[in-house]
């Protein structure tokens, strides 16, 4: 079988760089071909100054992560992508930052147009492109038509540009061209952990803060070697499903008012707040900034506050499920939802998708199940799913996901009310020198993996990010295919993927 | 009663004003009813007359590619708005301009205004606006056989197709509504929703612009031509406005009262596209025309039925 050459890992778990073996380039490329066709997935692909590439592969239903390593000789080696469209994106990453090229590559783009780490990136250049300066795929004849849209958008929302090639109305193909909010949180990554690098990892998407500071959190508490009390598992569960709440109620309002539907558009603006305020209720900021930290809380929820935020969970449940009644029941609204940003499950499941757009296309792949974390281990929560792929199934998803979040929500709050506080954590003991950890935290958007390597020292030799968005803003453009141009915002709204998130 | 000289002057007066000064309470009528039933509290009523003042004060920023036609939608929009306003009878009292024909002469001028509009998007170079003037022109060709149907059913009705003949004749009254006025209102009403770019058909609010019909091909605009757009947009919902309302005002005996009839049943207008536009989302951009083909069908019949 398969496998033999990655070594297995579980979610969470530090492992000395040592127990990995170097394969050569082919051997690494034949076991990540092999193990997708087997129905595993490419969860992240990266490399390191010194031409190390390093591979993940989640095995979604076996709780297993597969991590590889090669060393290349030379920056080139022939690219994964032709077979594994899952790699693309990867591949194009490790191309601009360390100038290694994928031979083959059908597609080599710069990913964020940003300098080099090395001296030159695999274009040759030395000095930071300009964003989105490059050649797009056009479509030739005398009836399409260009649309170039952003990156300034005519809403407040974050830049990207958009090119879409069109017969009349309808989408022929969406080129995506990110990057222009490139921050180089990987490369502050490194060297760390510093005071700020918690604060790195949770601006890498504000929206998701609490995935990321999760994420960020774990490594550290994997290659320390500390395990977490499980109240503070149960608080950081509570942090994680407010969040889901406060974004799934705030997409399906959104979407809500791009169809022009305004009741659940305001009101859901509004419930969208009432879920964050009770962040900011035990932590002091609606993102949940500083409310975790590496080894447990910063700010705990101390039994009388989750008495306390009992009633006004459950309110905030009231109102939400009151707007979402209207939309669901509007045959307006879901004629348009229905109707619009179709993604065919095989293509989904190509390139790699997760989270929410994954799970509405049929897929089960959802990291609190798949490899459970902190506190879903035991209290599991179960995968919503939808068929279709469409608009409606993202939007209803999310629904029933917002419905999980509630009940896991109300059964924490309960908990947490009878449980003694914990001690303040004690400050970390040094990290694993020469070791490897990777955490998977599954975000309102999809699966948030972050990467350590340490060096010698016990420093950040390498801090890899993966946002969902660098695995589904694909999806958003293989979804447009055959779809108006008028639909666009809506299926966009419908996946809502974090531009900063992409761009780190 | 009607034709004694100081009553005349007093409608005259009256429709100038209105034609003048009333247009932009409407749109803040219908944002006002829009935000009640989203439970908010929604801009004043009078928002838009802030806005426009506002506005003239601003400078305009004219991008490097447009050229003097860039001003023609503008200019062109409030001016029509105001030929248009004298020629449509506000309520019963006979407009103050009236010809046989001038109904062809109405839609017309709204034609005029769209073509201009329509160059001065294109004028941008963007392609935003290029996909807008599409948008509008192919909506605007189906809605126009529902009001020209709709012209001919009161035209038949009346013996006119004068504006004045047909909405303000001094028989019509309000108990001889029959099925074919209703057909018409229906359509006319779903006219009156596409071509002031409203839901279910266009969103006003939109900031989206790759679904936007009408606000795109007006986004390049700023300052006191901005001002004057909004001011046109307004002044074409008082004045479709006065049109669907005309054959459907009750009849009173006083004169003053039938003014009290014209403004009410322009606030429930308002009120009923504010309704309109909160209880339902947008309709697929490929459905408008379907909505717009069922105008052209209730007006037809309305025409039939008179046959019969």
């Amino acid at each position: 079988m398969s496998q033999r050459r990655f070594t297995p890992l579980r979610n969470g778990q530090a492992m000395p760089l040592a127990r990995l073996e170097e394969l050569d380039i082919d051997a690494f490329r034949d076991e990540i071909l092999q193990s997708v066709k087997e129905g595993q997935r490419l969860a992240c692909l990266c490399a390191t100054p010194d031409l190390r590439v390093f591979a993940v592969l989640a095995e979604d239903q076996g709780d297993r992560l597969w991590v590889g390593q090669t060393r290349l000789q030379e920056p080139c080696f022939p690219s994964i992508t032709p077979q594994c469209p899952q790699a693309h994106l990867f591949e194009r990453e490790m191309a601009e930052q360390f100038g290694i090229v994928p031979a083959g590559h059908p597609w080599l783009k710069p990913v964020r147009y940003h300098r080099s780490w090395g001296t030159r990136d695999a274009w040759g250049r030395t000095e930071a492109p300009v964003p989105g300066v490059t050649d797009f795929f056009q479509v030739g004849g005398d009836e399409v038509h260009e649309v170039s849209v952003g990156p300034v958008h005519a809403g407040v929302i974050e830049p990207g540009h958009f090119r879409f090639q069109c017969h009349g109305e309808t989408v022929f193909h969406l080129e995506i061209a990110l990057g222009y909010q490139h921050r180089g949180i990987e490369r502050a990554l490194i060297g760390g952990p510093h005071p700020l690098s918690l604060k790195h990892a949770e601006t890498a998407s504000g929206d998701s803060t609490i995935a990321h500071a999760w994420a960020y959190c774990r490594n550290l508490e994997g290659l320390a070697g500390v395990t977490v009390p499980p109240r503070s598992e149960w608080v950081r569960g509570v942090a994680l499903e407010l969040e889901r709440a406060a974004n799934h109620t705030g997409d399906l309002g959104a979407m809500a008012g791009d169809v022009g539907f305004l009741p659940t558009s305001s009101y859901c603006g509004r419930i969208r707040g009432d879920w964050l305020n009770l962040s900011a209720a035990v932590c002091g900021s609606r993102l949940g900034r500083d409310w975790l930290k590496p080894g447990g809380l910063r700010q705990d929820l101390e039994p009388e506050l989750a008495r306390e935020l009992s009633p006004r969970l459950a309110q905030a449940w009231y109102d939400t499920n009151d707007a979402l009644e209207l939309l669901w029941g509007a045959s307006s609204v879901l004629n348009r939802f229905e109707a619009a940003g179709l993604l065919d499950p095989e293509q989904a499941r190509d390139i790699g998708l997760v989270g929410v757009a994954a799970r509405a296309c049929g897929i089960r792949r959802d990291s609190r199940v798949d490899h459970p974390f902190g506190p879903y281990g035991e209290h599991p929560v179960t995968i919503s799913l939808a068929e279709r792929g469409r608009v409606l199934s993202r939007g209803w998803v999310r629904w029933k996901e917002l419905q999980e979040s509630r009940r896991f929500l109300a059964e924490a709050l309960d908990a947490l009310a009878d449980l003694p506080v914990d001690a303040k954590p004690a400050p970390l003991p040094a990290l694993m020198p020469d070791a490897l950890c990777i955490s998977l935290v599954e975000g309102w958007r999809g699966e948030v993996l972050h990467l350590a390597i340490t060096d010698g020292k016990g420093c950040f030799a390498r801090y890899k990010i993966v946002d969902p968005s660098f695995h589904n803003w694909f999806g958003l453009a293989l979804a447009l295919r055959g779809e108006q141009i008028s639909d666009f915002p809506l299926i966009n709204k419908s996946f809502n993927l974090s531009y900063c998130g992409h761009d780190l | 009663m009607e034709d004694i000289l100081p009553i005349r002057l007093v409608h005259l007066l009256l429709h100038g004003l209105t034609a003048l000064l009333v247009a932009p309470l409407i749109p803040g009528l219908i944002n006002k009813v829009k935000a009640l039933v989203a439970g908010r509290q929604g801009p004043r009523i009078l928002q838009l007359y802030y806005d426009l003042a506002k506005l003239i004060r601003k400078r305009a920023v004219f991008s490097r590619t447009t050229t003097w036609v860039f001003l023609l939608g503008p200019i062109a929009t409030v001016t029509v708005g105001w030929v248009a306003a004298l020629i449509v009878p506000f309520g019963h009292f006979p407009a103050p301009i009236r010809f046989e024909g001038d109904a062809i002469f109405f839609a017309y001028l709204f034609g005029v205004a769209r073509f201009l509009t329509v160059l001065s998007a294109l004028d941008t170079g963007s392609s935003f606006e290029g996909m807008g003037s599409a948008r509008e022109l192919t909506f605007s060709a189906l809605a126009e056989p529902a009001l020209f149907l709709g012209f001919a059913t009161l035209a038949k009705y009346s013996g006119s197709i004068s504006l004045s003949g047909m909405l303000a004749s001094p028989q019509f009254t309000l108990s001889r509504v029959m099925a074919p006025h209703i057909l018409v209102l229906t359509a006319w009403f779903i006219v009156y929703l596409a071509e002031n770019a409203r839901i279910p058909v266009d969103d006003p609010n939109t900031h989206l612009e790759l679904t936007m019909i009408h606000e795109v091909m007006v986004l390049d605009h700023s300052g006191r031509p901005f001002a004057l757009v909004l001011y046109g947009s307004s002044l074409k919902l008082l004045v479709l406005g006065a049109l669907i309302l005309g054959p459907f005002l009750p009849r009173t005996h006083y004169w003053w009262l039938d003014w009290v009839a014209f403004f009410g049943a322009l606030a429930a207008l308002a009120v009923a596209v504010g309704i309109v536009e909160s209880i339902m989302a947008r309709f697929r951009m490929n459905k408008v025309p379907q909505l717009l083909l069922a105008a052209v069908v209730a007006s037809a019949f309305a025409f039939t039925l008179l046959f019969a």
